[in-house]
């Protein structure tokens, strides 16, 4: 950075330092450059104090979904964070995110996510299908493509959280990937019983943190969770709206019931 | 029952904690997180003290044309038997669906349960939790049955208001008249954009355009376009319409006390 973007002032980060069963913060001086944010700190703290620091980090540009922390408290993209937004003599506090396994400093294993997705009955379209697809059809599902998987509303839902439900709850993340699934035109599998009796959608109690942190913008209690939900309430707790249906016939596409495949990674 | 679990997780290939979690305690946050939950705990207490006040005063509801929301439709006349004030014959349904309404969820998981109170404040922990998927949380899922109740009880309201202004051969008009009306709107706004309705309208369908579909569709796409309109701006339907329900029936009641208060214009 050209040495006349600075700004004269100096920031207080306090790092975590440490494994998954010990650690400490460590504070660091740094100075802060005009358009700074949180990672160029971290990286100049690797660059002049200690190269030993850890973090993931990528594209700087908040696409890769690599640099998810926790800033003062909050659960954002390091990349995203802008150092104006804090005070001068505001201590900023870094750490990695809580819910998941810390491996060293800000570095966290996300891994348990990548098992739950494997769980999910991929994207299965009528061998016979009709490729053209409208604007107004996709639109919903484009929504949700546009995750960059940095889990930050993984870490901040309560359930897992707090109640480390990770053994039973699938978490928002994998209720938009679902969404946008159930939601495409040309899908064929039905997920509704998976989403209700192993991902357990009903522990969502759509208190909307998942979507106050989500870096993408996705609508993820209104426009993901919420209509799965009701499309849950369709299949399983609606016996008069049931009856109904059955009583008119047809109407809706009635998906076939797909197994979930099991998925062997690729050579 | 057993519950299948989600990930097999092989022991000690995928840990599920930390020993040591970069912190303990509540939360690192340092803003003040505590302030919209306590706000909003104060406001929904304070709704619901006067609305139980208004339930049990039973009177002070009903002058020339004007009846109060929380008393419309007046039941009394087909059930002289019931004890109570007919405002319970009534109630339980705008009640219930505000209950179950997916955005007062929210408002009161967060206030009143706390759980969380704020995002990554984590004031209780422990495996045990469940959310909605079990009793009596599991009863949420009925809310698209409480939108079929409140539905009918909103064309009411709005009978009601037009009822102020045609009367005795005549046309009328007076400030209480417009107060109802525009309570009217608020209502229509928030009942329309129940994710419940915006799910049956046409959020269920997969495909609007798709040959099969085309025509049979269209209107169920413009409908839910049209909720989702009414649906973006669910919170503050919801905030406006329960402050202006409240605020017409305060309104209604001074006005049975001095009925000059209606201000009528012709
Ligand atoms: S809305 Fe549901 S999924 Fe999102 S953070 Fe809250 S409980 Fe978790
Ligand atoms: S939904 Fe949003 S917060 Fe969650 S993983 Fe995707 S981009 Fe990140
Ligand atoms: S580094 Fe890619 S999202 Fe932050
Ligand atoms: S009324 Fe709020 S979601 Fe139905």
């Amino acid at each position: 950075m050209p040495e006349s973007s600075g700004t004269g002032r100096q920031a207080t980060l306090k790092v975590y330092r440490g494994t998954k069963d010990k650690g400490e913060f460590q504070s660091y001086k740094v100075p802060v450059e005009a358009g700074m944010v949180v990672l160029d700190a971290i990286h100049y703290i690797q660059q002049n104090f200690d190269p030993e620091l850890a973090v993931r980090w990528n594209c700087k540009a908040a696409k890769c979904g690599s640099c998810s922390a926790e800033v003062n408290g909050m659960p954002s993209l390091m990349c995203k964070s802008r150092m104006d937004q804090f005070k001068d003599d505001e201590d900023i506090c870094v750490q990695p995110l809580k819910t998941f396994p810390i491996i060293k400093d800000l570095v966290t294993d996300v891994s348990w996510n990548y098992e739950v997705n494997k769980k999910i009955t991929p994207f299965s379209p009528a061998p016979d299908a009709d490729w053209t697809i409208y604007q107004e059809d996709i639109e919903r599902v484009q929504e949700f493509r546009k995750c960059i998987e940095c889990f930050l509303c993984q870490n901040v839902c309560h359930v897992l959280r707090d109640h480390e439900r990770k053994d039973n709850f699938m978490g928002p993340r994998f209720m938009v990937r679902v969404a946008g699934l159930e939601m495409h035109p040309l899908d064929e599998a039905n997920r509704l019983k998976y989403l209700k009796d192993e991902g357990h959608i009903g522990y969502c109690n759509i208190t909307k943190c998942c979507t106050e942190v989500c870096p993408e913008d996705i609508h993820i209690t209104d426009n993901a969770i919420i209509p799965l939900k009701e499309r849950v309430v369709d299949e399983f707790y609606d016996p008069l709206g049931k009856f109904i249906r059955n009583l008119l016939g047809g109407g809706k596409k009635t998906k076939a019931s797909v197994q979930p495949v099991s998925i062997t990674p690729s050579k | 029952m057993t519950q299948s679990q989600l990930t097999d997780l092989p022991e000690n290939k995928l840990p599920t904690s930390n020993d040591v979690p970069a912190y303990e305690g509540t939360t690192e946050r340092k803003d003040n997180w505590w302030v919209e939950p306590a706000l909003i705990a104060f406001v929904f207490t304070a709704f619901g003290i006067y609305s139980m006040f208004r339930a049990f005063e039973n009177n002070l509801y009903e002058v020339g044309p004007y009846l109060s929301p929380f008393y419309s439709p007046n039941l009394k006349q087909y059930v002289p038997w019931f004890p109570l004030s007919p405002a319970f014959l009534i109630l339980w349904i705008p009640l219930s669906f505000r209950a179950t309404c997916y955005y007062y969820r929210k408002a009161y998981y967060r206030s009143y349960f706390l759980h969380p109170p704020a995002c990554t404040v984590g004031m209780f922990k422990g495996k045990g939790y469940t959310g909605e998927q079990s009793f009596p949380f599991v009863l949420q899922n009925l809310h698209r049955y409480a939108f079929y109740f409140a539905v009918p009880v909103l064309l009411i309201l709005w009978v009601d208001a037009f009822n102020t202004v045609y009367y005795g051969g005549a046309f009328h008009m007076s400030v209480l008249t417009v107060v109802m009306f525009a309570n009217c709107i608020l209502l229509s706004g928030y009942t329309f954009g129940c994710h419940a309705c915006r799910h049956l309208v046409g959020g269920k369908e997969d495909c609007f355009s798709c040959p099969k579909n085309e025509q049979k569709l269209k209107p169920a796409f413009q409908a839910w376009q049209l909720v989702t309109k009414f649906n973006e701006r669910h919170q503050q339907w919801a905030w406006t319409s329960l402050i202006s329900v409240a605020l017409t029936d305060l309104y209604i009641r001074y006005t049975c006390v001095d009925p000059s208060l209606a201000f009528q214009i012709f």
